[in-house]
């Protein structure tokens, strides 16, 4: 009799795929994908045969229709007749922007409220509580429109800065905070503003090198370098020097206005007086229009700017009659500009490499300088407060979990507390603190498609909002803004788990 | 990941099968009650009064389509809807119909695959700016900041208008009339525009009314009418039809005050029998009861009645007919014949 055998050598039996546990699972598993593709298919066939139901067609043709409705606030050139595809991408950029200045801000804000919160002084960490219980359980919907309706209604308008009103500009009449938004001065590149750059790139390179031999210094004599004032001098002297040498050879040097139908020797004021309107061409953003500006601006003169891309481009649009006035530098050669053209009296600066211009108060609101609409702000303020409150809580969580001992074991060898944390503590919490916080700055970057409660034109505003209801495409438009926003976490969260990659405790 | 696009595909799939259904008449039987899109809050044109009832020009449309159809003008569910919110919402099927001064253009007619009913008012987009700016012309706006609400044919114009005059403006983009009127008022943009029946609604909300000046530029056609999904056309032609009675009332006299007497029993004009129910069959012609017309008026009165209790010269709003009057007056309301 035998007690044993050998194992039974059956093949496989279909009833094993249930009552086998080494099959069971492949079972469940291929039955859960196949219901699922069902549904899915489904859902599919449903959308198509109820959007055919109702007459409408699937396709991105729109994109490239006319948009017909302005925007206010563009990075890029955008007009109403530029397609729906280029205000999708003005509302992209403009997203991409409260994302780039909310991460940034609320970075800040986390860090320094996480830090001040485990404060020795009591007043100081009881504030912070304050500001992360209150900002952490108050939607943030509120907190936007609460900072929109504050700007909105406590600050004056335009109007109020005239004679007589009641507000005034601040820091020396550069900024003026308005109902509409901050104006603050704007950058004007003149000529050598290249080399100025230039100048301030290769002093950053100049900079990292400096850190790496200090640290170099360090590591093999002890020696301290002074880290800190070698960096904050090579950012500023070598900039700051070719600024004014180059403002030397250029700033002062003038060149004429040109106008066509005008006498050799002419006033632009009687010149203004002798023509219907005023044309000028000038290359935006560049010192010699803001220059001419301002000498039209002293005369009263109202003007049409006629925007080109450079000297050339000027001499063509003269020529075609697009603009009856332009400056060129002195080394052009007059003979080279088109019959009629001629130097009136005054002339204009050249311009430092870098001028900024003021805004000044024009008909109905400010002029020149840049905007900071109410919308940027209040949007960009909220979200930054907001989702700094749960970033101090990750730093905060992030600085407890370093045990008491390795700061102990710091001041034991005698390092500073300084030195303490940004050497000892801060490097070991980063690696707490980074993987929540990847979470938080997506936060950030979907919560801003809120920003119509405020009408700041991201994305949502203008792919899915006016373009969808202008064209009536709601599933594409949709599905575009959706695929926007699912790209842009994946890049941030990518980009945040490589440096997360760098942070983390290496094993060997 | 996968759970996502399942949810997402979900919820698309659940909008666009709700608007798949045909027959809205039967719906709206059996649901005892029509879903009618309005305003969030217009004064004279839609806006629920101090007992949260609503009440205006467009929502008597509501309610007289109501009462044909259920024979009660307060079987309304009020569904209230912004410029950007209303044609998803009627392409849904959230909404029977809408009633919220929407201008007929084409392509909202065959691209976006509504019906449009008629003409309920003849509007054209102006401008309010506050009397102390001294601006007599919208041609004088060179450089204002602008308050309109996206999502609306106003928008457009407001380009073309600029752009045609070559003038520049920077647009504030809202959301709601009263969010507009807000800012207006902060002073945060220097004209407010919409159609210009909006803007002196608006102004009659307004603390002092007579700071502010509505421009003389109509810088648009704005016909306003109310609409229904493509594709169900005999729940178009009821409500069509019964706008058309509304105004067909006012034609032949007929008035929530009178209209019980005159459908008692048939009249001299035929017309009037006709459209009331005591001659002929029209009710059964679009699948509604006889007395369709009569319930119609009797809910708020004929065309002339709802202008004048709701936006017209003695209410706060202070509209004239002027466009809005019947053709027999020179204006361009008219109501094809019924028979």
């Amino acid at each position: 009799m035998t007690t044993t055998s050998d194992a039974p050598k059956a093949g496989f039996r279909p009833s094993q795929l249930i009552y086998d546990t080494r099959y069971r699972s492949l079972t469940i598993q291929v039955i859960a994908f196949i219901a699922l593709m069902l549904g899915l298919s489904w859902l599919v066939s449903n959308t198509i045969a109820n959007l055919s139901a109702l007459g409408k067609d699937f396709d991105f043709g729109f994109l490239g229709q006319r948009a017909g409705y302005d925007i206010n606030q563009r990075l890029i050139e955008y007009d109403s007749a530029s397609s729906h595809g280029r205000a999708a991408l003005v509302g992209i950029l403009n997203t991409l922007l409260i994302a780039v200045l909310g991460c940034a801000l609320a970075t800040v804000v986390g860090v320094l409220a996480g830090v001040l919160r485990l404060s020795k002084n009591w007043l100081v960490a009881k504030l912070m509580a304050v500001y992360v219980e209150g900002f952490r359980n108050i939607p943030v919907l509120l907190w936007i429109l609460l900072v929109f309706a504050l700007m909105t209604e406590a600050t004056p308008q335009p109007r109020d800065f005239r004679e007589g009103g009641d507000a005034s500009m601040i820091l020396g009449d550069t900024i003026a905070i308005t109902n509409r938004g901050v104006f603050i001065p704007a950058p004007f590149w003149g000529a050598g503003a290249g080399i100025l750059l230039a100048v301030f790139l290769v002093s950053l390179v100049a900079i990292f090198f400096w850190r790496r031999y200090a640290h170099r210094t360090q590591e093999q004599t002890g020696r301290i370098l002074p880290i800190g004032w070698g960096t904050l001098g090579l950012l500023i002297v070598p900039t700051a020097v070719a600024f004014l040498a180059l403002g030397m050879t250029s700033g002062r040097v003038t060149q004429p206005v040109l106008a066509t139908g005008a006498t050799e020797g002419m006033t632009l004021t009687d010149y203004a007086a002798s023509q219907q309107t005023i044309n000028a061409c000038a290359v935006p953003f560049s010192t010699e229009s803001l220059n001419l500006r301002r000498l039209m601006r002293s005369q009263e003169i109202r003007f049409n700017y006629v925007a080109v891309e450079d000297a050339a481009g000027a001499l063509a649009a003269l020529e075609a009659g697009n603009c009856n006035v332009l400056s060129l530098p002195a080394s052009v050669d007059l003979a080279t500009v088109p019959a009629g053209a001629v130097a009136l009296s005054d002339t204009i600066r050249r311009g430092m490499p870098v001028e900024f211009e003021r805004p000044v108060l024009g008909g109905f609101n400010f002029e020149g300088g840049l905007q900071l609409r109410n919308s940027l702000i209040a949007l960009w303020l909220a979200l930054s407060l907001y989702t700094g409150a749960f970033i101090a809580e990750n730093v905060r969580g992030g600085i407890l979990s370093v045990s008491k001992g390795q700061t102990e074991a710091a001041y034991a060898l005698g390092i500073k507390p300084s030195r303490t944390m940004r050497l000892v503590i801060l490097p070991q919490a980063l690696r707490v603190i980074i993987p929540p916080m990847i979470s938080q700055y997506l936060n950030l970057t979907k919560n801003s498609s809120l920003a119509i409660a405020v009408g700041y034109m991201d994305v949502r505003s203008t792919l899915g909002g006016i373009t969808i209801n202008q064209t009536g495409k709601e599933l594409e438009g949709m599905l575009l803004l959706g695929l926007f926003y699912l790209v842009t976490s994946l890049v941030i969260s990518s980009a945040m788990n490589l440096y997360n990659a760098s942070v983390k405790l290496k094993e060997r | 990941m996968k759970k996502s696009v399942l949810f997402g595909a979900l919820t698309v799939t659940g909008l666009v099968a709700g608007a798949a259904q045909a027959a809205t008449l039967d719906d709206v039987k059996e649901r005892g009650e029509l879903n009618c899109g309005v305003v969030t809050g217009l004064a004279g044109f839609g806006a629920p009064d101090a007992n949260g009832v609503w009440e205006g020009f467009d929502v008597a449309v509501c309610r007289a389509v109501a009462a044909a159809v259920l024979g009660d003008p307060t079987a309304v569910n009020f569904v209230p809807t912004t410029g950007q919110t209303r044609f998803t919402a009627l392409a849904s099927g959230e909404i029977d119909m809408l009633a919220r001064n929407t201008t007929w253009t084409f392509s909202r007619d065959t691209d976006l695959k509504f019906d449009f009913a008629g003409v309920n008012y003849y509007d054209g987009q102006g401008f309010i700016v506050p009397t102390a700016l001294g601006v007599s012309s919208a041609k004088d706006l060179d450089g204002a900041t602008v308050c309109i609400q996206t999502g609306t044919t106003t928008e457009l114009n407001l380009a073309d208008f600029f752009r045609n005059n070559n003038i520049s403006y920077e647009p504030v983009p809202v959301e709601t009339n009263a969010e507009a009127q807000q800012q207006y008022l902060a002073g945060a943009c220097d004209a407010y525009t919409t159609d210009a029946s909006g803007l002196a609604a608006t102004r009659a909300t307004f603390e002092n009314p007579g700071e502010h000046v509505i421009l003389p530029e109509i810088i648009s056609k704005e016909p306003l009418g109310p609409l229904v999904r493509h594709g169900d056309n005999e729940w178009g032609d009821i409500v069509r039809w019964t706008l058309n009675a509304l105004i067909a009332a006012e034609e032949f006299g007929v008035t929530s005050a009178n209209v019980n007497e005159l459908a008692a029993a048939p009249g001299t004009n035929p017309e009037v029998n006709r459209l009331l129910g005591t001659e002929g069959e029209l009710g059964a012609m679009i699948g509604l009861e006889n007395e369709w017309a009569k319930n119609a008026i009797a809910a708020g009165g004929n065309y002339g009645e709802i202008f004048e209790k709701n936006i017209g010269e003695n209410t706060p709003i202070g509209l004239a007919r002027g466009l809005n009057a019947q053709w027999t007056n020179g204006g361009l309301i008219y109501a094809p014949p019924f028979r």
